[in-house]
């Protein structure tokens, strides 16, 4: 029998005895084992066979690597600037009494439950080149020379799909700095006015500042998310036409699962991972300060 | 107070009705779901999609239904998310009563560990995992979902919950402690119930979240009878190529469901959403 002191000490464990036990064999393991994986050649029938880096260094000389990550780069870009300009111009502008004000912010909650794929296939549609709504739009109001294959010109095609996804994102963007503008100093923002400060610089001096810990929050979640964004490309593109619309998080599917080339997959993995882990650690080491702040 | 009524009111009607013009924009995608649902391929494919439609037709939703096969991926879907919600959010608040109450070695450390996990891109556990399950024998079954789905979204839910439980003045645990409860006794009878608020803004999110999940049935999930509505429409897609009244129907009849929650429990789906930001 333990004595009471020692019982005690083994609580707090075995309260996270299984949750952490599932945790490691999920998800930290797992980790691992990826890293692992892309130092082998694999074809996931036989077993794994070691190789060193030469799939990272087939990575660095594949075109479709460069494509893809640079189109990750345009998601990252286009998927933070314009839900937090979106966003925050309409949290501000719902934050006031102003009538239907709840109407308003269920619509553009609305495109945040449904998923991804739902999303990609009505877009999908509306991009239909024959006789989706955005062609004929265009074509009836004349303007029919810009009528195209959102989907299958190359020029475009990356633009149509990162629209979905922002169409899906400002709702959480304005959710968030609603949240936000709840703590707001009201007090501040009149004493500039009375300082005589015009609205511009109200705007950027006063309330901007205080809502830094938001922006903060919501450029990490973009990245992360831009990063691994995966169903509406697999459901509008599979990358094409040409890779064009090709994505880190979908030319490793295609490699591992429909290639059968599981290690290079992995490989693949693991730098959307490295790139990843840059933001998750900034912000864990931003937790970490408000926890001894506490 | 200083004046914030000088912007003159014909100003102030152009800019509502330039944000009425502006959320029925963003509205038109679901608008023109709706409608095209309730039209014939063949109707829309010979008088264009902006002629008036001469008559409803609801046939497509049964298609969808029937021959495209919701009528089995949807309720896959809740086979597969309610056991995953429930286990997720049991382990959590387990894990979670520890980290936020008992000062331990390695409690920094398991904390980070979840809290990391949430942002983790699940492209690095696609293959170990699809392997995981082959090895122990779950590939291709409603139990391989359930484990990553637990597994995934413990690190989220122990996050949120860890924080709200931090808030809970120690003092109440502390009396519960002196009449003699056990400690699984104020987990369950104290700790649970004074953390309902956050249990249901994060139940509603995670249904949500596990609902859409699409990647991992496409990885895990091979038999088309145990597929989730989310692959399922993925399957539909291929199925009816270009006939776009049945797979936007197809589209519609899997929203259903999330629909509804955020109809009902739009508060707690929005609390949901900040809670998990606001540390």
């Amino acid at each position: 029998m333990l004595n009471a002191k020692t019982r005690y000490k083994l609580i707090p464990y075995a309260f996270l005895g299984i949750p952490v036990t599932i945790y490691f064999i999920w998800i930290i393991g797992p980790m691992l084992y990826s890293f692992y994986l892309s130092f082998t050649k694999w074809d996931g029938l036989t077993a794994p066979e070691f190789i060193g880096t030469k799939n990272y260094q087939m990575l660095f000389q594949d075109e479709v690597f460069y494509i893809s990550l640079f189109n990750n780069l345009e998601w990252i870009i286009l998927f933070m600037t314009i839900p937090i300009a979106l966003g925050l111009t309409l949290a501000m502008v719902l934050n006031r009494d102003i009538p239907g004000a709840k109407t308003f912010k269920a619509s553009f909650f609305l495109p945040m439950v449904l998923s991804l794929v739902v999303c990609g296939l009505v877009w999908s549609w509306l991009y239909s080149p024959h006789s989706g709504l955005i062609n004929e739009v265009l074509r009836r109001i004349g303007l029919g020379a810009l009528a195209t294959g959102w989907l299958s010109n190359p020029k475009v095609v990356m633009e149509a799909v990162i629209t979905v996804a922002i169409w899906r994102q400002v709702g959480y963007v304005m959710v968030l700095y609603l949240a936000g503008l709840q703590s707001v100093d009201q007090n501040l923002l009149d004493a500039a006015e009375v300082d005589g400060a015009s609205a511009l610089q109200r705007f950027f001096n006063v309330l901007m500042p205080q809502l830094a810990p938001v922006t903060v929050i919501v450029i990490v979640i973009s990245i992360i998310d831009s990063l691994r964004a995966f169903d509406l490309v697999s459901v509008m593109t599979r990358g094409g036409p040409y890779n064009q619309s090709s994505v880190l998080a979908n030319f490793m599917y295609i490699e591992a699962f429909n290639n059968y080339r599981m290690g290079y997959g992995a490989a693949i993995a693991v730098i959307i991972f490295i790139i990843s882990l840059l933001f998750i650690m900034f912000y864990l080491t931003r937790i970490a300060r408000e926890e001894t702040n506490a | 107070m200083p004046k914030r009524n000088n912007v003159p009111l014909a100003v102030k009607i152009v800019l509502y009705l330039f944000l009425v013009a502006v959320t029925l924009i963003w509205l038109v995608p679901i608008f023109i779901a709706i409608i095209t649902s309730m039209r014939t391929n063949a109707d829309i494919m010979s008088h264009g999609f902006l002629a008036m439609p001469k008559t409803i037709d609801l046939k497509s939703y049964f298609e969808a239904w029937q021959r495209g096969g919701l009528h089995k991926y949807l309720p896959n879907s809740f086979i597969i998310t309610m056991p995953s919600l429930v286990l997720t959010l049991l382990l959590s608040s387990l894990g979670a009563y520890s980290l936020a109450r008992f000062k331990f070695k390695g409690r920094t450390f398991f904390y980070f560990l979840f809290v990391g996990g949430t942002m983790l891109p699940f492209q690095i556990l696609l293959l170990p995992v699809f392997k995981l399950s082959d090895a122990l024998g779950i590939y291709d079954t409603y139990f391989a979902l359930i484990a990553i789905h637990t597994a995934f979204q413990l690190g989220f839910c122990t996050f949120v919950l860890r924080n709200y439980m931090m808030t809970v003045p120690v003092q109440v645990m502390e009396s519960a402690r002196i009449d003699g409860c056990t400690e699984l006794g104020i987990w369950g009878k104290i700790m649970l119930p004074l953390t309902l608020p956050a249990f249901a803004a994060i139940a509603t999110l995670e249904f949500t979240w596990i609902f859409n999940d699409y990647i991992w049935p496409l990885v895990l999930i091979r038999s088309s009878e145990k597929m989730p509505v989310t692959t399922g429409l993925a399957t539909l897609q291929g199925q009816y190529v270009q006939d776009w009244t049945v797979i936007i129907s197809g589209a519609l009849l899997a929203t259903i469901p999330t629909l509804i929650v955020f109809i009902f429990l739009q508060r707690y789906f929005i609390a949901g959403l900040t809670l998990g930001s606001n540390k």
